[in-house]
Order: C-alpha cells, then sequence, then structure tokens
C-alpha cells in the first residue's frame, strides 16, 4: 500500500472502532459464559492458573527487562502466588451456584459483573495482570486488559497465554483479550464504555480518579505510604528482619512497602543497629542530602529509581555502601510536607523516625497517611495489643499488619488477609472498596426472597440447577452449517456432516470423520443422480 | 387499487407518507411501489444507522435483509463515514485511464485476502458489470462462448449477468441467449457434468450460496466436486461472492468455507460498505490476459471509484480484524440455537434452516410462507425479505456486527412474528399471498 491511502485510511476512529469490537465480542464472552457451571468455571480457571504459572519465570525476567523495574527473583516468587496461589486460595470457593438460605427463606442466584475493564501497572505487570484474569474467570467475566505501556510486552505474552489455555478448556472466545497498544485516548474510550460493568484500575492516582470519572462502576486503588511503627515492646532483632525483608522485596515496587519506620526513641538505636546487620545502611546527614535530592529534586518522585536496587541507586549517588546492600535508611528528623524523604519512595530507601512515646509514634504515622495512602498500609511492630489497638484505631490505614513485612502481609501474604495485589482503600482513599480485592468483587447477587408470613412456605430449591435444558450455549467457535427441510436433495445428505463442533481438542478428529462421511456421501449422491 | 387486507396499515400512514408512495408510484416505479403497499410493506426508509433502519413515519426496524449483505458490518459504519469524509478531502473518483492510488491499493488487498494465485483486480460498479466482467475475461482466456449457471441463479442484471441468471428476469427483456448461457440444476452434479463433458464451456458460474433462491445450502462435497469437474473439462469457475463473500459464511470468502479455490471471484454489495458503489472482480494470473494484450479492452468510467476503494480497503480492514470472526461466529451460533428454539414451538410451519453462518433462508411449509412472516416481521419491527426464486423461505441475514443484546431483541421478535404468522396461514381466517 502506498503513503497516501494509508494516511487517508489512518483516521481517529481506527483505534476505537477496534476497540468496540473488542468490547461487543467481550460481551458476547461474558454473556455465555455467565450460564457456565462450577466445574467448568473451575476447570478453565485452573488451566489459565497453570498456564499463567508455567510462565511466572520467564516473564518475571521480561518484565524487569522491559521496564527496568524490581527483581525478576521476586516477581518470579509474586507471579507464582498469583497465579497458581491464588487458584488454591479461592478453589474451594463458589461463585457460580446458588446458595439455598432457608431460615430466612432467601436463595441468593450469583450474577456475573459482565465485562471486567482491568488497567495493570508497570510496577507489578505480570502478576497483577494474571490475578486479575483469574478472578475474572473464577466469577464468570469476560475482562479485557489494558497494561501500562511500559509493561505492554510481557503482559500481553501473559494475557495471550492464559486465553489460550482458557478457551482450549472451553471458554467462550474473546473471553479474555488486551489492548497491546495502550494510550490514554483509547483507554479513556474504553473506560467510558457502556458496555463496561466495572474498571479495577491499578495504577497512579490519575489514572484510578479517571476510572472513578468515567461514569462506569470502577474499584480503583490508591497510593500507599505505610508508616512501621515500633514499639517498645517490639522484639526489635525479628522486626529489623522483616521490615528489611519487606522494603528489599522486589526492590519496594509493591504499593504496600513500608515507607519510614517510626521508632519509640527507647530502642531506636537498637533497632538501627539491628536494621544494620540484616543489610541496611544507615547514610549520614550530608548523604541523606543527597538522596533526598536525586529522588525528589525534581519536585516529583524520580520515576528512575523506581524498583532499582539500593547499590545501584546509591552508585548513582555517588554513596559508597556494601555490596551487600538491601536497603538505604535515611534518618530524618520530621516526616511532613517539609520533610521529601517523608513520602512514597517505590524503592529501597526508608525513612526512620524517632519519637518520644507510643503517642507521638501514632500521631507521627498518621501524619505520614495524611500526605498520601489514605485507606492503605501500615505495619505495627510490637506485643502490646493496647497499643496495636490504639494505632490501627487511629491511623487511617484499612489494614494494619502486626510483626510482619508489610509488602507482603498487607497483600495477604504472610497474613490471613485475602491474598490481593489490588488494595482496596476505601472511602479514606477515596475508593469504593476498603479491602484486599477479590472474586467477591467481581459478582452480584440476585435474592430471592419469599413473603416473611409464616403461612407462605419457603420452595424447594434443593437438586435444581439453574440452566438445565438450556440452548446450546454460542461459544464462538464455528459458524453452523445446516441445510434445511424442503431443499432439494435435503433427505439425502446426513444433518450430522453439518454438526456443531465442540472444542478444538475434538475438531481434528470429527473434521476427519465428516471428510470420510462427505466422501461416501458423494458417492451415493453420484452414484443416485446416474440411475 | 389497494388490498383491502392492509386498511390498518393505511390507517396509520401519516399524510407525508401518502404523498410520497403516490409520487413514488407517478415518478419512480409503479410496478415496484405498489407490489410493496399490497404486501402489507409500506416501508420508505429514512435515517439509518447501525442495523436500524427508520421508516420515514418514524418506526425502527432491524435490518436482517441488509441489502443482500450490502449493509453487512452496518449502516453508516463510522469509520466508514470517516474514510469517506477523509478520502474526499484528496480524492474523488479519480480517472480510469491512469494508474490510480486507491486502485492499486485495493487490489493489492484483495490478491493477499482472496488467497491462492488470485491476482489482478477488475473494477465495475456493481454487482451486475463485475459479473459482465468476469464473463468476458473467462471468455477471453478461454476463447469458448459458453456459460453454464445454476438454475434460479441471480446474478445481476447487466447483459451478460442477466442471461445466466433465471430467465424469470432475461425474458421480460427479450435478453436470454439459452444456446450460450445452459443452466443446471443446484446440487446436481450428474447435470453439471453432462453440461461440461464438451469442453465447450468457458466458465461455470455459481453463487457460492444461491440467495434470490432462498439460500439452497450445497451439499457437502458438492462445490469441490464442480470444480474439479471445471478443471477436467477445461472450464473456468467463478465464484459470485457478491452475497456470500465478506465473513458472511465465517470466513473471508464463502469459497474458503467449501474448501474451493477459484479461477475468477466477484465481489460486490457489502465491499462498498453501502457508503460508496463498488465492485470487483479478482482474477488468477493465468486468466487475465486481456490485461496484458491490450489493457483498454474493458473501460467504465465509475469502475473503481477511487472513494470507493478507500471505503473497500477499510471495510476490508474492518472484517479482518481478530476479533471479527469470533464474532461471527456467536452470532451464527447464536441463530442456530435461537432459530431451533422457535422452530420447536411452530414446528408445523416452521420446519427448516438453511445456514451457513450468518447466511441464512427460514422455510415455511406453506405457499409462499414467508411473504406473511415478512409481513409481520415488518409489523414488529424487523425487515427481511423473501425469497423472490422461492417464495416459501425468508432470507434472514443478519449483519456480522450484531451485538448480543440486539441478536436476543430479534429472536424475540421473530419468535412473536412467526407465531403471529402461523395463525394468519394455519389457524382461521386465512388469507392468501399473492406475488
Ligand atoms: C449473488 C448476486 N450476484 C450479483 C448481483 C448483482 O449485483 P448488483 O445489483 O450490484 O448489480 C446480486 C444482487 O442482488 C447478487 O445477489
Amino acid at each position: 500500500m502506498n503513503a497516501i491511502v494509508e494516511e487517508l485510511l489512518a483516521g481517529e476512529k481506527r483505534q476505537t472502532g477496534t476497540a468496540d469490537m473488542m468490547l461487543q465480542l467481550a460481551e458476547w464472552a461474558a454473556a455465555s459464559y455467565a450460564h457456565y457451571d462450577r466445574a467448568a468455571v473451575d476447570r478453565i480457571t485452573k488451566a489459565a492458573a497453570d498456564a499463567a504459572f508455567a510462565l511466572a519465570g520467564p516473564l518475571a525476567e521480561a518484565a524487569v527487562k522491559e521496564t527496568g523495574f524490581g527483581v525478576a527473583e521476586h516477581k518470579k516468587i509474586k507471579n507464582e502466588i498469583c497465579s497458581r496461589g491464588i487458584y488454591e486460595a479461592y478453589k474451594s470457593e463458589d461463585f457460580c451456584s446458588k446458595r439455598v438460605i432457608a431460615e430466612q427463606k432467601i436463595v441468593e442466584v450469583p450474577r456475573a459483573a459482565g465485562i471486567v475493564f482491568a488497567l495493570t501497572p508497570s510496577t507489578n505487570p505480570v502478576c497483577t495482570v494474571f490475578f486479575k484474569i483469574l478472578l475474572a474467570l473464577m466469577t464468570r467475566n469476560a475482562i479485557i486488559v489494558s497494561p501500562h505501556p511500559y509493561a505492554k510486552k510481557c503482559s500481553a505474552e501473559g494475557v495471550l497465554a492464559m486465553a489460550k489455555a482458557a478457551e482450549q478448556a472451553g471458554a467462550p472466545a474473546g473471553i479474555i483479550q488486551i489492548i497491546t497498544e495502550p494510550n490514554l485516548p483509547l483507554i479513556n474510550y474504553v473506560m467510558q464504555s457502556p458496555r463496561v460493568s466495572v474498571i479495577l484500575a491499578t495504577g497512579g492516582t490519575p489514572m484510578v480518579r479517571a476510572a472513578y470519572s468515567s461514569g462506569n462502576p470502577a474499584i480503583g486503588v490508591g497510593p500507599g505510604n505505610a508508616p512501621a511503627f515500633v514499639d517498645a515492646s517490639a522484639d526489635l532483632n525479628v522486626a529489623a528482619k522483616r521490615i528489611i525483608g519487606s522494603k528489599s522485596f522486589d526492590n519496594s515496587i509493591l504499593c504496600t512497602n513500608e515507607s519510614v519506620v517510626v521508632a519509640e526513641e527507647a530502642i531506636a538505636d537498637k533497632l538501627l543497629q539491628a536494621m544494620a546487620k540484616t543489610g541496611a545502611y544507615v547514610a549520614k546527614p550530608d548523604e541523606v542530602d543527597n538522596i533526598r535530592e536525586y529522588l525528589f529534586g525534581l519536585g516529583s518522585f524520580n520515576v528512575e529509581v523506581v524498583g532499582k536496587s539500593a547499590t545501584e541507586i546509591a552508585s548513582r549517588i555517588g554513596i559508597k555502601v556494601p555490596s551487600s546492600t538491601k536497603v538505604i535508611l535515611t534518618p530524618i528528623d520530621r516526616v511532613g510536607i517539609d520533610e521529601a524523604l517523608s513520602k512514597e519512595k517505590l524503592c529501597p530507601v526508608l525513612g526512620f523516625v524517632r519519637v518520644p512515646h507510643v503517642h507521638s509514634g501514632i500521631s507521627t504515622s498518621r501524619a505520614l497517611i495524611r500526605m498520601s495512602g489514605a485507606g492503605h498500609s501500615a505495619a505495627i511492630h510490637s506485643s502490646n495489643p493496647a497499643n496495636i489497638l490504639r494505632f490501627a484505631s487511629a491511623v487511617k490505614a484499612l489494614r494494619v499488619v502486626v510483626n510482619a513485612p508489610c509488602s507482603q502481609g498487607a497483600a495477604g501474604f504472610g497474613t490471613h488477609l485475602a491474598p490481593s495485589f489490588t488494595i482496596g482503600t476505601g472511602y479514606f482513599g477515596r475508593s469504593s472498596v476498603g479491602e484486599n480485592i477479590g472474586p467477591k468483587h467481581l459478582v452480584n447477587w440476585t435474592r430471592i426472597a419469599y413473603s416473611d408470613e409464616a403461612n407462605e412456605a419457603f420452595g424447594d430449591f434443593s437438586g435444581l440447577e439453574t440452566w438445565n435444558g438450556q440452548a446450546p450455549l454460542p461459544i464462538g467457535r464455528e459458524a453452523p452449517m445446516t441445510i434445511g427441510r424442503l431443499q432439494e436433495g435435503a433427505e439425502r445428505a446426513d444433518q450430522s456432516l453439518f454438526a456443531q463442533v465442540g472444542g478444538d481438542a475434538v475438531a481434528d478428529e470429527i473434521a476427519l470423520m465428516r471428510e470420510e462421511i462427505r466422501r461416501i456421501v458423494l458417492e451415493e449422491l453420484r452414484a443416485a443422480f446416474r440411475k | 387499487m389497494a388490498n383491502p387486507d392492509n386498511a390498518e396499515m393505511l390507517e396509520a400512514q401519516s399524510p407525508e407518507k401518502k404523498e410520497f408512495i403516490r409520487k413514488s408510484i407517478e415518478f419512480w416505479n409503479p410496478g415496484k411501489t405498489q407490489f410493496w403497499q399490497d404486501a402489507g410493506v409500506d416501508l420508505v426508509i429514512d435515517r439509518r444507522e447501525g442495523y436500524f433502519l427508520h421508516d420515514m413515519d418514524g418506526r425502527r426496524l432491524i435490518d436482517v435483509h441488509l441489502n443482500g449483505g450490502t449493509y453487512n458490518i452496518g449502516h453508516r459504519h463510522p469509520e466508514l463515514v470517516e474514510v469517506l469524509n477523509r478520502g474526499t478531502q484528496r480524492f474523488d473518483m479519480g480517472n480510469h485511464h491512469f494508474p490510480a492510488l486507491g486502485r492499486t491499493a485495493l487490489a493489492e488487498k484483495l490478491a493477499k485476502s482472496c488467497g491462492g494465485d488470485l491476482h489482478y483486480t477488475i473494477y465495475g460498479s456493481g454487482g451486475g458489470e463485475a459479473i459482465d466482467i468476469a464473463i468476458k475475461t473467462a471468455r477471453h482466456a478461454k476463447q469458448k462462448k459458453k456459460i453454464v449457471s445454476i438454475i434460479k441463479a441471480y446474478h445481476g442484471h447487466t447483459g451478460l449477468a442477466v442471461a445466466a441468471g433465471a430467465d424469470r428476469f432475461s425474458k421480460l427483456f427479450l435478453s436470454e441467449k439459452p444456446d450460450e448461457f445452459i443452466n443446471v440444476p443446484f446440487n446436481d452434479l450428474n447435470a453439471m457434468e453432462d453440461a461440461l463433458k464438451a469442453k465447450d464451456v468457458a466458465a461455470v458460474i455459481m453463487e457460492t450460496i444461491p440467495a434470490t433462491y432462498g439460500f439452497p445450502m450445497p451439499l457437502p462435497g458438492y462445490l469441490t466436486e464442480v470444480k474439479k469437474l471445471c478443471e477436467r473439462y477445461d472450464a473456468l469457475y467463478i465464484a459470485d461472492e457478491v452475497q456470500t463473500g465478506l465473513m458472511r459464511t465465517g470466513e473471508m470468502w464463502g469459497y474458503q468455507r467449501y474448501g474451493i479455490q477459484p479461477d475468477i471471484v466477484v465481489i460486490g454489495k457489502g465491499i462498498s460498505g453501502g457508503m460508496y458503489p463498488i465492485a470487483c472482480v479478482v482474477v488468477r494470473e493465468p486468466y487475465a490476459g486481456w490485461l496484458k494484450q491490450d489493457g483498454f479492452g474493458h473501460m467504465a468510467t465509475m469502475g473503481g471509484a477511487e472513494l470507493g476503494c478507500l471505503v473497500a480497503m477499510k471495510t476490508l480492514e474492518i472484517l479482518e480484524r481478530p476479533q471479527m470472526k469470533p464474532m461471527v461466529n456467536y452470532i451464527s451460533e447464536l441463530m442456530a440455537s435461537g432459530l431451533a428454539e422457535i422452530m420447536k414451538l411452530y414446528s408445523d410451519f416452521f420446519v427448516g434452516i438453511r445456514q451457513c453462518g450468518v447466511v441464512l433462508g427460514l422455510e415455511f411449509d406453506y405457499p409462499e410462507g414467508a411473504k406473511p412472516v415478512m409481513k409481520h416481521l415488518y409489523e414488529n419491527g424487523v425487515w427481511a425479505i423473501f425469497s423472490t426464486l422461492d417464495p416459501r423461505v425468508l432470507q434472514f441475514k443478519p449483519g456480522v456486527l450484531m451485538t448480543a443484546p440486539l441478536c436476543e431483541e430479534l429472536l424475540e421478535r421473530v419468535e412473536r412474528s412467526i407465531g403471529l404468522a402461523r395463525a394468519e396461514c394455519k389457524g382461521s381466517g386465512k388469507r392468501r399471498y399473492a406475488a
């Protein structure tokens, strides 16, 4: 084709038109998938989870290569957790079958949302993709993934592998799709589409706010800025190990990572020593100034350091640190807008502030979250339940992790919170959900409610299956061919020749069989005419 | 003059519509205009968008006639409107004597799309003209005159096309040429072989699924065998893909669905997107000799108008997107199962479904049964047309971009309408429908 013609064909509607087709296809897939039973849904979810799991390592490396963020080894762990881990975590839960609550004369029927539009970040690209797709699959939704442009290649690879596995396991065609060339106008267009049922937005604040402004239901997550309060009752060596392990995990790229350690004065020195022993480098005052300048000198957080290792950051600034350094500790005098280092830092630089007592520890922690991270996460290291309760009730965080690494613990790994890479920040954080996002957020329930009058008997729903006897579901595999009855020759042709083919697995066999039947019929046909 | 059965329809008409219909009879086409009034279909199409037609009196109809697939991707598809607007900023129809950017670009795209060594594209502005080009090309290539086609075939109304089709349309104009144009029954391989045996036939021309005949389906193996017979007896195979092309069978071209590779392919209707007239003939390299011998041999000022080329390229682009194929599968799968359910309800009337993708013929076991169904559909907000050459069959042609909710609405309306038509035909107070 020549450039002039191509230019004429390249109108703005090319990408919105394509997006409409994706949405339309997703709509078909969702309508069909909503009728699948629990066993089929489980099979499909498992197949997709297995396909994702198999790619956990390669895509961890691909993500680091593509984005420059994080640690492949840690990303692999997250990818594994978000594939098989998520499947295992929810496999005993049923989002597909009715629930009968006889004593209330209520039956609850699960209703899938429809189309989930998933925005996924550059920081945790692959695991978030895995996570959201599995949530959508187990709740019988279609999903369209819009990856962060920085991570579009590794994200697409994961999406396509899961889509293929799901469809091979019997999912309707187009149940999982991806926008391979994301850009802002396109994302806005899709977000505002009336076909989208719910937006699952993980990413920067402007994107999350745009999701909420789209006019569609949205579950967005805000930024974090977790305080880690260590009171005098804490086991300091264990606390130090947990904090450093958490802060260095995937180079601190999770939004649940600790931002500033708030230490009670009485134990502050000992805590510093303990942290230094487990891989923290305690920066000297002039080094702290340089770090502050490097991280925040441009006014906002320097994206170049996102997910970089402590040693790399140190060398960029020109600070000599031991090669075993995992975290750079920056002692600061206060938290607030006049101390940039008390803001969220998606890199292994950790603030350290001393407070005279618990009361001050709590108000300092509140101050941190006043700047950013409302509704997100906080950690406390303490053996004093009264302190823990006071802290959790005062600090505006909707998950408070106790004696655990915050990065993982707030995301439900190593705690009993729901495992999630999408952290609801609730009303504090201008979000619609305040807990870790899970499958239950993607399904509504129709409630069949009987009269509460005693003489109105509740029906017997046992043994009833919702979709028994339904017409075959369209699954987008093959356009049917049939001949009618009034057509000449119809009686000679075997209708089964035109029968629909099921999954790909059986396709070959059936095609062969059909070919054979076709040949026989043809011979008969010709013979009949010759007579 | 008016059919007394249609008193209600007449009563509902606005004065403006009455006046318009009068003028249509006076100035345009009295026979055709009156036919529709008598059939109870007083449709005057005003606004159109997507798969909706709006009658000038304001009623909305779901279009499953699509003018034979012309509106395959919907009326006034926004991307086609855009490309046409952009095109007019720079192009017009062009000058057909010169190498042209649009024509060549579309030809290149078609060569890729049609597969095999289908290579050159020759342009017309309508299907009939394209059929004429195809027949002329075959005659030149084979240096033989005879053309074999199917009884009740429909290839358009230009000189050669009308001669190749059912005599219903050629006789009227004294244009039948029985010694040059031989008709054989569809799905009859022996008749085909008999017609070809003498090796004096230039080409067999085949609608992949004969539309105006009510979409009888090629029996398994029929088309491949016809193609083989063509090879054996030195005739070309011309595929008339005017109605079966452009994803309507689930593949881009209907012949691909049936596993054959024609020598010449004729493309019309939908390739224009319903926005700018254009039709195409794609010819295999070995049979396009006249293009080299005398490139001016066939000409048409408006053939392959360049604005039409742009629209056609956009239409192909849309149809080639990966979402398209599963979408056609969904639509046709839902139609198959939804119509089968309806057939169960009215099994003594609605007796059969002919289907290949979104190419569908619905069979009614009643003389001219498709006509009352058409009328009740019309009254219930759906526009589908009976088959002129087999009026027991309703042509039912959903578009390839129909949405799931619209398909559901369509099936609901079809169920209601077939029920009403059945009551009328089979129940008390039978009425007769005449052509
Ligand atoms: C199969 C087929 N071929 C050819 C034609 C002729 O096309 P046109 O009306 O554009 O001349 C038609 C039109 O209905 C058709 O259905």
